[in-house]
């Protein structure tokens, strides 16, 4: 009866967290929008002069004046921002200062391909990690957890630009084994992803050995052991899955890192994705462009991270009653 | 001085020597430099390393040692001040937050939870586009962040201080204000900040150098070790040194702050 009430609140207070972080996703999102838009407000320069100028028309007052009250820059900010807002639910982010086409076209156009960079990298970094960090967490001060551990504080410490060019010469100029750039086939995607998830691999090896470490050390290891079950069965059904639990926070984390960090690895290999065209944007003060993929990223990485709390909480209820005797 | 030296062990002293004579040939590079840095003599592009021109000269005919020495100060010095600036401000916010509690703590809050839903980089790309790409613009944009989150962070140990006796004690022998925050908090919240700090600084100084080779930081004939890859790209296929050594550069500077503070987080577990 006992057992079957912590389970029943258990099963409640998951929900419970569940329902209040949805719920308080839309005042997040909301809080996100308005940062987004008053981005543009703390810019400098008038936005109008910045597009006179893009189109060789001298920026007179009234030249500017007309434009302003064409984009409606001239009434109060808050009538602006619900202008504003209007249309980016209606998935419209206004137009290209430079070449006038709609923002959210060419982004959308461009992000799976900065996305699937980011995730073959989140792939690749799962794939090196895990087994890395068991190996080094069951054979821990074995002369290969050292090993790995120096590799994983040196892959921390490399730029992902300069390892990505120097697999881009060792691989593509001198093996001559991957191609050097460009987006197409698997063998395109392999170097710009490694070079992309290898920080990251550092990170999560040191983290999974440490969480894995501190799991064997637990009480019902030990016991499992003295009941005499195999030490494969306790570590695959028990020790593994529990190792885990701390480590889903971190993938949200992961993911926004990732999204970021692959403008700069499309950088090395011209990697069709927003990179570019994000720093073309950035140099040229296309400020729609800017705003338009924060406020995409920030609305993925929300999402993200409600995922991976809630995943969190799903496999870990445990927190919930703590936090009750609390 | 001797109190912070028993708390560090072996390895931490070494990285920190090493840092420390690094920040010297930085902070001295015009006298050390063998070559004028910024002197450009196409006649004398791509040399080999000699005794003139210690590891050869890049596209432009300029030294690369003496580049990179002076690089010390773009690399490590704006990670540097970055990181001072941002600690000097997230105490002083997180003090005040921690204190007044109540409504100011709550909007604070409410703040940190928008700001932290933008990937760090994704706000620094943000910023640096309405800014507009420049160095300046670059330190700012990092400070931002980086104050925004070490608020945050600061916040929560100033509070678990707060809780604590010696503070009450403190409180009741008349210690208030500044002398409260400088005296009693923040020597009990140093080894943690310390930590954070140092393992930030090495995550710094590869934003800096990443944006600077996109181009959104220091600009053309600087010699930032990042910008320096970026101008050596273009001659890969025939001296990929120009790239190798920058990195080199970057690589041993950000590896000894990761030392620092991955030692320092054994010793807490």
């Amino acid at each position: 009866m006992k057992t079957w009430e912590v389970m029943k609140e258990m099963y409640e207070s998951t929900w419970l967290f569940c329902l209040k972080r949805v719920i308080t996703l839309p005042f997040v999102l909301l809080g996100v929008s308005i940062m987004t838009f008053l981005f543009i407000r703390f810019v400098p320069v008038e936005p109008a002069e910045v597009i006179l100028r893009m189109s060789g028309v001298a920026p007179t007052a009234e030249a500017i004046q007309a434009l302003r009250s064409e984009l409606g820059t001239d009434q109060p900010l808050s009538i602006q921002y619900f202008i504003w807002l209007k249309g980016v639910l209606h998935f419209d982010f206004g137009s290209s200062f430079v070449s006038k086409l709609p923002v959210a076209q060419e982004i959308v156009e461009k992000l799976p391909a900065t996305f699937e960079l980011a995730l073959a990298a989140f792939v690749c970094m799962i794939c090196f990690s895990i087994p890395l960090g068991i190996i080094s967490a069951l054979y821990k001060n074995s002369i290969f957890d050292r090993i790995v551990g120096l590799l994983s504080i040196i892959s921390v410490s490399i730029p992902t630009f300069w390892l990505g060019f120097f697999l881009l010469y060792l691989f593509s100029l001198k093996l001559g084994i991957f191609p050097t750039n460009g987006k197409g086939t698997i063998l395109h995607m392999i170097l710009p992803a490694v070079s992309l998830a290898l920080p990251t691999t550092g990170l999560f090896v040191q983290a999974i050995r440490t969480s894995v470490i501190e799991e064997l050390q637990k009480k019902y290891v030990q016991y499992a052991f003295l009941r005499g079950l195999k030490k494969s069965v306790i570590l695959s059904r028990h020790v593994f899955k529990n190792a885990a639990i701390p480590l889903t926070t971190m993938l949200g984390m992961t993911l926004g890192n990732l999204l970021g960090g692959a403008v700069i690895v499309e950088q090395v290999f011209s990697w069709p994705g927003l990179g570019r065209y994000l720093i073309e944007s950035i140099m040229n003060r296309d400020y729609p462009v800017v705003q338009c993929y924060v406020l995409i990223i920030a609305i993925i990485y929300v999402f993200a991270n409600l995922c991976t709390d809630i995943l969190h909480r799903v496999l870990d209820p445990q927190l919930m009653i703590v936090r009750r005797r609390e | 001085m001797i109190k912070l030296h028993k708390s560090l062990n072996g390895k931490q002293l070494t990285s920190i020597t090493l840092l420390t004579f690094i920040g010297g040939l930085g902070l001295f590079a015009p006298f050390i430099m063998p070559n004028d840095p910024f002197l450009v003599d196409v006649s004398k592009k791509f040399l080999e390393p000699s005794w003139a021109y210690p590891l050869g000269t890049d596209h432009l005919g300029r030294c690369i040692l003496s580049r990179i020495l002076l690089g010390i100060r773009y690399s490590l010095g704006s990670a540097l001040f970055i990181q001072l600036v941002a600690t000097f401000f997230a105490i002083w916010i997180g003090a005040i937050v921690a204190f007044k509690r109540g409504i100011i703590d709550y909007f604070f809050i409410r703040i940190c939870d928008i700001l932290l839903a933008f990937p760090t980089l994704v706000l620094v790309f943000g910023l640096l586009g309405i800014l507009g790409p420049s160095l300046k613009n670059l330190l700012l944009a990092l400070i931002f962040t980086q104050t925004v989150y070490y608020s945050r962070v600061l916040r929560g140990l100033f509070i678990s201080v707060h809780a604590k006796e010696f503070i009450k004690a403190a409180k009741i022998s008349g210690t208030s204000g500044v002398k409260l925050i400088l005296r009693h908090f923040v020597p009990n919240i140093k080894a943690p900040m310390l930590t954070i700090i140092s393992l930030d600084l090495g995550k710094v100084i590869l934003e800096i150098a990443g944006f600077s080779f996109i181009g959104l930081g220091v600009q053309a004939p600087t010699p930032e070790w990042g910008m320096m890859i970026s101008e050596g790209k273009q001659y890969i296929r025939l001296h990929p040194e120009l790239m190798l050594y920058p990195g080199i550069a970057i690589i041993i500077v950000v590896l000894l702050f990761n030392f620092i503070s991955r030692q320092s987080k054994q010793v807490d577990h």
